[in-house]
């Protein structure tokens, strides 16, 4: 029972992390704003939530009753980061930054489609 | 109230904190070299969603609950951080 929870929580604090970690790479990676904005706030969050549910998962497996600050924290972030995320995207499109070409859904015409 | 960890766990833990904190460091890189204003607050906000997860690992690492109102607070400052920067490229004031 304390193993089986013991991998449990190990498994998801290393699945946060990496999680985390390959937000941050997407930030340093990615050439267009727009594309590094996926990165940060959906695969961060999401690192972030897992590592936070395992530590709600260990405190409430060694206090009497439920941990629930984690939760809390949690569902901030995750109600949180869509909102700074638009926010973001709504002012880089106010700067108009640059933005590559072939992200900009314009697809050449063909003399085939019915449309 | 110490909670004695078992070795899995903190080897676990240790690689978390290695990972989280290579992840702060690239985010710092981002944040240094950022070529335009956004990219900057992406940076940040980026910078304080690493650092609730560091603080929340060293809160499991020492076995103590009096880490989750700082990384409450963390949250808190760094959406409300995120959310002034934006209003205030979007509009050139933040309260108008």
């Amino acid at each position: 029972m304390i193993e089986s929870l013991d991998i449990l929580l190990s498994v998801l604090v290393l699945i946060g992390a990496l999680f985390v970690l390959l937000g941050s790479v997407a930030l340093v990676k990615l050439p267009d704003f727009f594309m590094r904005l996926h990165g940060p706030t959906k695969a961060s969050t999401l690192g972030t939530g897992a590592i936070l549910t395992a530590s709600a998962i260990y405190f409430s497996g060694h206090v009497d009753g439920i941990s629930l600050h984690e939760v809390l924290i949690t569902l901030f972030l995750f109600i949180t980061a869509p909102v700074g995320a638009h926010l973001m995207a709504k002012a880089a499109l106010h700067l108009k930054l640059k933005q590559l070409e072939r992200t900009q859904h314009i697809t050449p015409e063909k003399p085939t489609s019915s449309r | 109230m110490l909670i004695p960890l078992t070795p899995t766990l903190e080897t676990a833990l240790g690689v978390a904190v290695i990972l989280v904190s290579i992840a702060s460091v690239l985010s710092l890189i981002r944040l240094l070299i950022g070529p335009s204003v956004p990219d900057r607050i992406l940076a940040l906000d980026t910078l304080y969603v690493n650092t609730i997860a560091l603080v929340i690992l060293f809160g499991l690492r020492q076995g103590s609950m009096l880490y989750f109102e700082a990384a409450l607070l963390i949250a808190v400052m760094g959406f409300i951080g995120t959310i002034a920067l934006s209003k205030y490229l979007l509009r050139g004031d933040i309260m108008e």
